[in-house]
């Protein structure tokens, strides 16, 4: 199929694209403040997911980028022109709701073509031959004369989509679009927006809660929390230097560990320890005279002793383990030293029973600590084990 | 398990055939009394409207007479009863036009912006309901009066315009669209017109059907206003019209058997848009 004549461009003016710009952008509705003071670059043609837990003014930060919300405070430029009080329907965006908010009582083509209008005046042809191209690229070619009653979650969720395209919206705003799927479509899907975003390179701005979603198809992902950004980063950055606590628990699955460290001198250097548990950590200690830290170790970063091999690792400690949970993959051990709680993620075919002692290890090379007060990141151990630079965030 | 009683009831018809239950008896007995109870005037009114007069004052006899065609025609056209109900027909379409594009406009503008106090205008609509016509005769008699609309069409028609029943239902219907269909249609800018025309009407087709026909029993049924409004004779509705023929009477006896025949002939409409509505109906009651 020849891709190269994308959606975003199907007109012949050029592609149009934008990049979007909150300054301070903030949203409160009576009392409750849903966005708190936001500042974000999303570059052209980028692909920005915005991630956090239910109540995290993600969607309303979405909303208020559409201009269906309108901010209480701070500014909103979409390719350097000030949108605060610009119509929605003028500022270039098109929208996928996760509830595909299709006409029930149109079809799948008018339902994409129903208020084409104000996007610019198209011939009746223009129209037919833009609507066999958006269905061509979606696949829904066959359904375009059903009704959505008619049509799968999946499918409409693809008119619905087919719709936006049609638009050739500068911004594509995608508000949890597959969460009404199942598993399996979700998948499917999730490659597929890939795909199409490499297709029509419109800059993409997709809120979801599911961090599977975000690590995938986010060019950057931007964690939120509370009404504000704790971090924008590439996946991997994100998975491997969370800025907070909040971060590293939000992004992997199993969660990353979280315990309560000491910080302890001894004749061969400094240590952080948690009972049975105990790391050496540069000397000095980062960020200041601080005596106790959050630890933060991801479940996979924790070895039984007798797989560390050769590799450098703390001193090992015992564990009883509580719970053996089978991934089919790998096997997740809850364990626990008497006060902490850990998950240690191992091999699948380990025979571990809850009950059991083991000895186990961690990576120094993958700790990380943080305030126990604030919970900012303070110290992310390098990949060599030393105290590495975090490397700049990767600018788009 | 808790199994609903008119399921279990099917479900024991299953098991159970020839077993007439007491609970069925009581049921159907009750039903049938129910529906004697709501049938037995109208069809005394039917046999009544084909009696002679002396027929009528005949307490004992309820068999159908031979003046049907005759007391039918005395009616329609002696008494004007044909023009009464071409009035009563010309004043409910008005008022249901009237009815459906006030209540549906307000329906939409409530739905589709939102603008400061919008629940408080909402309530206040509602608030209308607290005040049926009755309560509010003499000031809009006065001022009907004042503006000159005493005993004119519009006099008769305008305040049965709006109506805070049909805003709520419409209201309600609307907002059950869900709101990201509301906002697809902000966000590609398709006014409220317009999307009042193409979406919320083909949605709320059936509803629409219903509360007019709920609105066209009422306005034909309408007494109070019109007789109070309307002093030309010539200009009267149906229901006012049937008293007319009550009062004119002949040797001093009141000519039932003519006030029936034309309490038949103003049963028919209303029937007649049950029956096309009912469907709609059923499902209108349903939902509200």
């Amino acid at each position: 199929m020849d891709r190269s004549n994308s959606r975003a461009c199907l007109n012949d003016g050029g592609c149009r694209m934008a990049a979007i710009t909150l300054d301070e952008l903030r949203k409160e509705f009576d009392e409750t403040v849903a966005v708190d003071g936001v500042t974000l670059s999303v570059a052209d043609g980028e692909f920005l997911v915005l991630v956090g837990p239910s109540g995290c003014g993600k969607s309303t930060l979405l909303r208020t980028v559409a201009g269906l919300e309108t901010q209480t405070d701070g500014d909103l430029r979409i390719d350097d022109r000030l949108v605060n009080d610009v119509e929605p329907k003028n500022r270039g965006v098109a929208m996928v709701f996760q509830d595909y908010a299709l006409y029930p009582h149109m079809s799948a083509r008018r339902n994409m073509t129903f208020g084409l209008g104000s996007h610019g005046s198209f011939s009746d042809e223009e129209v037919d031959r833009m609507v066999e191209d958006v269905a061509e690229t979606l696949g829904i070619g066959d359904l375009l004369s059903r009704k959505p009653g008619e049509l799968s979650g999946g499918e409409k969720q693809r008119v619905a989509m087919g719709r936006a395209l049609l638009r050739e919206p500068a911004v594509f705003l995608l508000d949890e679009p597959l969460s009404n799927l199942d598993a399996k479509l979700r998948d499917e899907m999730r490659a597929e927006l890939t795909h199409l975003h490499e297709d029509i390179d419109a800059t993409t701005l997709y809120v979801t809660h599911d961090q599977t979603e975000a690590m995938t198809l986010g060019d950057r992902v931007a964690v939120m929390n509370d009404g504000d950004i704790e971090q924008v980063d590439t996946p991997q950055q994100l998975y491997d230097y969370p800025a907070s606590r909040f971060v590293a628990e939000f992004i992997g699955s199993p969660q990353m560990n979280l315990f309560r460290g000491t910080v302890v001198r001894t004749n061969d250097g400094v240590r952080v320890r948690n009972g049975r548990f105990g790391t050496v950590v540069p000397d000095p200690v980062p960020g200041g005279d601080r005596e106790t830290f959050t630890v933060g170790l991801r479940p996979e970063d924790l070895y039984l002793a007798d797989e560390a091999g050769g590799q450098s690792h703390s001193d090992p400690f015992e564990v009883e383990v509580t719970l053996s949970e089978t991934l089919g993959d790998s096997l997740v051990l809850h364990a626990t030293d008497g006060d902490t709680t850990l998950r240690v993620r191992t091999n699948a075919r380990r025979e571990v029973d809850a009950g059991d002692t083991i000895p186990v290890v961690a990576d120094p090379a993958r700790l990380h600590l943080f305030d126990p007060e604030t919970g900012e990141a303070v110290y992310h151990s390098g990949t060599a084990g030393t105290d590495a630079p975090r490397p700049d965030p990767v600018e788009h | 398990m808790s199994v609903p009683p008119e399921r279990l009831g099917t479900r024991l018809r299953g098991v159970l055939p020839s077993l007439p239950s007491r609970d069925g008896l009581v049921v159907h007995g009750s039903l049938w009394l129910t529906l004697v109870v709501i049938l037995a005037p109208v069809v005394l009114a039917a046999i009544f409207s084909t009696q002679s007069t002396t027929q009528v004052y005949q307490i004992t006899n309820i068999l159908p007479g031979t003046q049907l065609v005759e007391n039918y025609t005395t009616v329609l056209f002696e008494y004007n009863f044909l023009q009464f109900m071409t009035n009563s027909l010309v004043m409910t379409t008005v008022v249901i036009v009237g009815k459906l594009s006030v209540s549906l406009l307000a329906a939409t503008a409530l739905v589709y912006y939102r603008f400061p106090y919008q629940n408080l205008v909402f309530y206040v609509i509602l608030f209308t309901l607290l005040m049926p016509l009755p309560v509010r005769i003499v000031p809009l008699y006065q001022l009907m009066a004042e503006i000159g609309w005493l005993n004119t069409f519009a006099g008769l028609t305008s305040p049965f315009i709006a109506s805070a029943t049909a805003v709520f239902l419409f209201r309600q219907r609307f907002r059950s669209v869900p709101a990201a269909v509301v906002e697809t249609a902000r966000l590609d800018g398709v006014g409220p017109l317009r999307f009042l025309v193409y979406v919320l009407i083909p949605m709320s087709k059936g509803m629409i059907a219903g509360v007019s026909a709920v609105m066209f029993i009422a306005t034909w049924n309408a007494y109070l206003w019109p007789l109070v409004v309307i002093v030309e004779r010539a200009n009267q509705v149906a229901q006012v019209g049937l008293r007319y023929i009550q009062g004119v009477g002949s040797e001093g006896l009141i000519e039932w058997n003519l006030v029936m025949a034309a309490g038949v002939l103003v049963l028919v409409p209303p029937l007649l848009v049950l029956l096309v509505a009912r469907k709609y109906l059923l499902s209108t009651l349903a939902s509200g």
